[in-house]
């Protein structure tokens, strides 16, 4: 039985509370101008909006912000920048409000919060990222029961333990859409108040049109059913395996399989209106089809890159003798195959935009191509290029060097990739890596290693009664 | 397929994948050298239990591969940018990486034609299968739900037939050569 060791325990408090205390500092620093310093802004100029006089570009309207090449702004003042720019990225959620009588206020407002969104942002970014991690093998722990798989018997319980690292992210979730309806952020404009009033300020003919699903009361009632539907799943799933030990585990597998195909079900429909709920309505605008299946893959991805660590640590500590290279290259070949299919379905969203070049759906892309080059491109080496070439060959699965290492830029890659979906739309180009998106991160992580421990070390690494524990152990390919 | 050695061969047919697995375990770890297996369907486990060499086909479809995206990338240069630029719904055509996202699902669907084909080509020639090459199982069965497996004899005949019988082989005969 798996001990979760005090030093474990306290390194990752540790992580925990030096991320929360790095995110609160941050967090007070955010939109100072001590902030650039220490956030290492090296090619973004970002924060030097906020201090500068507002006043200079009383002419310059704001054209001078939605210039392309942002990395010239940073030592040069508003003046000099001429008006090279299109428009702010008309598709962005805020366009309207820019397009009202009161241009110049509004624009600054705008900076202002785009600026003050970011503490939030980032921990979204990281909350959003750690969901999929549990997510992810929470629908895998489900399918294994649906398809009746044998091989996995030995490796359900490490998934069961991971499935629980849904409650605290999606919690933060939660608090933080929640804070956005008492606007103490910006970071989803559906949210701002007069949106659908006609003759508001604020008014915004797109989104009112909108409103019948992205209301406050039934995004929030969608968002407790996602939470509430996850976590029984989880909980179910964990309760009818840990009885299987004490009783009968084909009567308690039997069980777990109507839990499982209820739970597929069910996150058939919620993953899609999730990821439109939680990620896509930030760029209340724009829209994709398929945003809801990009969105799961990344998660089944990154997910199973912290499956692979999290078994490979275990084995490392001398645990689970019976999963063997056999096992560990059939989660090489899910993490693989898997990256391949985010690729498939990142391309196919990207290709139809690209190519049909509708003004409404191409802002998404020229935002992140234009601000976000370095992250976008980054994300798409880590996520695609790097799986095929490392873990291509049979060999290189079986390996776990290559695998952890393959696994570990996976999850970089991923973290990225949730980064390019959500700061663009709540903080435009004020981003970067500092403070606020270290300490969400390092705070999530500590989180996710003491609930993943601490629920592995409460029952025994394998299924005593499993009716397929031999076919798993004896597993060959 | 073995018979170079001018060791005789005798031949048992089972009718069990498990089984067969194990006797070929079995036979192995007590000194027999067993030269081929004739099986209806691939039994996991087999060829690391023959010792066999891991095939090498992997990693000539990687090359396939490319062999197939260098090839599509070039034919979408040539008959879109170069030859005859196409101007088609306004895409960039002045050069071809700048169109290059409209040409991957050529580059894919190239990539995987070309891997794909001459895998099963390079898998014919190194078997020797064309058409009209005669069958090398010795017993039709082997096509339906029987296994038959070669072991070489180097000693005492009566010692492997027992061998065999106990290890759950249906009919044993043994081969001149």
């Amino acid at each position: 039985m798996f001990e979760f060791s005090s030093k474990t325990k306290q390194l990752a408090i540790a992580l925990t509370v030096v991320g929360a205390i790095l995110w609160i500092v941050g967090f007070a620093l955010n939109g100072s101008s001590s902030n650039e310093a220490d956030h290492g802004h090296s090619s973004h100029a970002t924060e030097h909006h906020a201090d500068a006089s507002h006043d200079d570009h009383a002419d310059a309207g704001h054209d001078d912000h939605a210039d392309a090449g942002h990395d010239d702004h940073a030592d040069a003042s508003h003046d000099d920048h001429g008006h090279a720019g299109n428009d702010d990225y008309p598709g962005e959620a805020h366009a309207a409000m820019i397009e009202s009588a009161l241009e110049h206020d509004a624009h600054a407002a705008h900076e202002a919060h785009q600026i003050a969104n970011r503490p939030w942002s980032a921990l979204y970014v990281a909350a959003i990222f750690f969901l999929g991690l549990g997510l992810g093998q929470l629908f895998f722990l489900g399918i294994q029961y649906v398809a009746q798989a044998g091989w996995s018997a030995g490796l359900l319980r490490v998934m069961e333990a991971q499935a629980f690292a849904i409650v605290i992210p999606l919690i933060v979730i939660l608090i933080i859409s929640f804070l956005g309806f008492g606007h103490v952020h910006h970071m989803f404009h559906w949210m701002v108040e007069g949106i659908d009033v006609q003759g508001h300020p604020n008014y915004d003919a797109i989104i009112a049109e909108k409103t019948g699903f992205l209301s406050p009361l039934f995004f929030s009632i969608r968002a407790i059913v996602y939470t509430v539907g996850w976590i029984w799943a989880a909980k179910m799933l964990r309760k009818n395996s840990l009885l299987s030990d004490s009783g009968d585990g084909v009567a308690m597998w039997k069980k777990n399989r109507g839990v499982a195909a209820a739970f597929t079900v069910f996150y058939a429909v919620t993953s899609s209106t999730s990821a439109w709920d939680f990620i896509m309505s930030i760029d209340t605008h724009w829209f994709s089809t398929l945003f809801g299946w990009y969105t799961f893959a990344g998660m089944f991805v990154s997910s199973f890159a912290a499956l692979i660590l999290i078994t490979l640590y275990l084995k490392g500590k001398g645990h689970m003798e019976w999963i063997n290279e056999n096992h560990m290259h059939d989660l090489g070949k899910f993490m693989f195959a898997f990256s391949v299919f985010w690729t498939y379905l990142w391309f196919s969203q990207f290709m139809l935009i690209w190519y049909a070049d509708i003004p409404e759906e191409v802002t998404y892309y020229m935002q992140r191509f234009d601000q976000y080059k370095v992250p976008f491109f980054t994300m798409l080496t880590l996520n695609f290029l790097l799986p095929v070439l490392a873990v291509l060959s049979r060999p290189a699965k079986r390996v776990p060097g290559t695998v952890v290492m393959a696994a570990f830029f996976v999850l970089v890659g991923h973290y990225m990739d949730h980064y390019v979906m959500i700061m663009p739309g709540t903080v435009g180009d004020h981003y970067g890596f500092g403070l606020l998106e270290l300490g969400a991160i390092l705070f999530f992580t500590g989180l996710f290693i003491i609930v993943v421990l601490s629920s592995l070390a409460k029952a025994p690494l394998l299924h005593k009664n499993h009716p397929m524990i031999t076919e798993s152990k004896y597993f060959q390919q | 397929m073995g018979h170079t050695k001018h060791n005789p061969i005798v031949r048992a047919l089972f009718n069990d994948d498990d089984v067969v697995l194990d006797a070929v375990k079995d036979l192995r770890a007590n000194g027999f050298s067993v030269s081929e297996v004739y099986s209806p369907f691939p039994i996991h486990g087999l060829d690391e239990a023959l010792g066999l060499k891991r095939t090498r086909l992997s990693t000539a479809a990687f090359f396939y591969g490319l062999i197939g995206l260098s090839f599509a990338s070039w034919l979408t240069y040539y008959t879109m940018i170069a030859d005859w630029p196409q101007n088609i719904g306004g895409k960039p055509n002045a050069y071809w990486f700048i169109n290059m996202p409209s040409f991957v699902p050529i580059m894919f669907e190239l990539t995987v034609f070309f891997a794909a084909h001459l895998m099963c080509w390079s898998y014919f020639a190194v078997n020797g299968l064309y058409p009209g090459a005669k069958a090398q199982n010795p017993d039709p069965r082997t096509t339906d739900d029987h296994f038959l497996m070669e072991v070489e004899l180097e000693g005492d005949e009566a010692a492997l037939t027992a061998k065999l019988q106990e290890l759950g082989a249906l009919e044993i005969s043994k081969l001149e050569d």
